[in-house]
């Protein structure tokens, strides 16, 4: 095992940042991810429009560009908002709230064409007959559609959360204290870069394995009423 | 909006993305070189091929690239072998410390995507190679490589976006590249929505560019998966 030189509290701790950020960028990405199927599948072509430029530009930009961007710019963004409404004390956005609106855009971009697919997946003609037995559109979709949309689309969101967590190691870039944050911290200390930073890549390959396990356990469970061929 | 500051800041921001592209193109390449043996080891049965490439995978695919890297500029200074070796010159450039992790990280991804690709080949193919007499080599020449290339080809495209997203992560290591320009200009005027918002606008039209290019060679090597009618259509 290796000797952490008291720094095991301090990793930990940096752990369960990260497990807190990764679950909120999580919600936030599958929300946005919802949003973006419906107005990709809607009637109205400029919802269409805006949701493919929406995906298509958020897939090229580097992750750490986003979260640079919106934590400085969105700084001074706000900032010079509030000077121009007359208030003149000065505000900095929250790394961990830039990190998850960073972050969880990135993976609503991604999630927005795995609902898409996973919503045209369903055949046409459940939709209609449920509309036929007068179910109202919320009804359809809380009953028909999204029990298994769902099934569709788990592994897939699973494999973008796989990448989430380890794009969130680059929110330790504007400070907050999480896994990489923490080992760079401990680095600084006792000048032992390498074991530190193996740990942290360990302490991400463990959460890995246990969100790896999680998402077989929920496919398992959401396709339970699936026939399997 | 500061309008002549971003249209001051193109011609720096262009020489960043030269670097950027060598960071890319030389990991894209050594990549590969380093990706088609470990996936031979992957999809062999023995062991002491199999699991070593397993665990290499495991790895690289599960840890975060900022670790990588870090473990590579960082990491090997804890070392006195490595700072007295004849590598150190390089391993003490950022530049190179780059090239190494993504390097080994874009390795273990497209050794996964070629696993796929060969798995994928009709096994009866393989078969018939050999009954005919062929030696390996032959039958990874002959019959394996032109068709788990053509197959890994979407895939790859794929991989070679991520990694010129992740080369963006250079600029932690100090290293000057269309990031770490971005970020050195803000530094110097404060400014970093513009800035930001021009560095997107280059990666996004570096990564529309590559899309076209590879779904351009994906038409040309997939012709035979097309009915003829539309082949002399196209003349």
């Amino acid at each position: 095992m290796f000797d952490l030189y008291g720094f095991g509290d301090l990793l930990l701790a940096g752990t369960w940042m990260t497990i807190r950020l990764i679950l909120s960028i999580l919600v936030f990405g599958l929300v946005l991810g919802m949003i973006g199927a419906g107005a990709k599948l809607s009637r109205f072509r400029v919802l269409n429009l805006m949701a493919e430029v929406f995906t298509s530009i958020v897939r090229g930009i580097p992750e750490l560009i986003l979260i640079l961007g919106i934590y400085f710019g969105g700084t001074v963004a706000i900032n010079n908002l509030l000077s121009a409404l007359g208030y003149d004390g000065y505000l900095e956005i929250n790394p961990f709230a830039a990190g998850v609106v960073a972050l969880g855009t990135a993976y609503g971009a991604y999630a927005t064409d795995v609902f898409r697919v996973s919503i045209q997946s369903i055949p046409k003609g459940q939709v209609e007959a449920a509309r036929a037995m007068g179910m109202p559109g919320t009804l359809i979709f809380r009953r028909i559609v999204l029990p298994q949309v769902w099934v569709v689309a788990l592994p897939a969101l699973g494999n973008l959360f796989l990448v989430s967590q380890k794009d969130s190691a680059l929110v330790s870039v504007i400070g907050l204290q999480e896994i990489m944050r923490a080992s760079a911290f401990a680095v600084r200390y006792t000048k032992k870069p390498f074991t530190f930073y193996l740990v942290a890549a360990f302490i991400y390959l463990g959460l890995a394995v246990v969100t790896t396990v999680g998402i077989q356990y929920f496919e398992k469970r959401t396709g339970r009423g699936l026939r399997r061929e | 909006m500061d309008f002549a500051l971003m249209l001051t800041s193109i011609p720096d921001l262009l020489r960043g993305s030269i670097i950027t592209f060598e960071l890319v193109g030389l990991s894209m390449l050594l990549g590969m070189i380093l990706a088609v043996p470990l996936a031979l080891m992957r999809v062999s049965h023995r062991l002491w091929f199999f699991v070593p490439s397993y665990a290499y995978i495991f790895f690289f695919r599960g840890t975060p690239l900022l670790v990588q890297i870090f473990l590579v500029y960082y990491g090997l200074s804890q070392f006195d072998q490595i700072k007295g070796s004849m590598l150190w010159p390089f391993l003490r450039e950022p530049y190179w410390c780059a090239i190494i992790a993504f390097t080994l990280n874009t390795a273990a991804y497209t050794g996964e995507i070629l696993r796929g690709a060969i798995l994928a080949i009709p096994h009866g193919q393989i078969e018939a190679a050999k009954a005919m007499g062929m030696s390996r080599f032959l039958l990874l020449r002959r019959i394996i490589a032109p068709q788990a290339l053509v197959l890994a080809l979407p895939g790859y495209s794929n991989e070679l976006i991520l990694l010129l997203k992740g080369s963006a992560l250079a600029s932690t290591i100090t290293l000057l590249e269309l990031t770490g320009i971005t970020r050195k200009i803000i530094a110097e005027t404060y400014k970093p929505f513009e800035l930001f918002l021009l560095a997107a606008c280059i990666y996004v039209l570096i990564t529309f560019v590559l899309t076209r290019i590879f779904n351009w060679v994906e038409h040309h090597y997939t012709a035979y998966r097309r009915p003829p009618e539309e082949m002399e259509a196209q003349g």
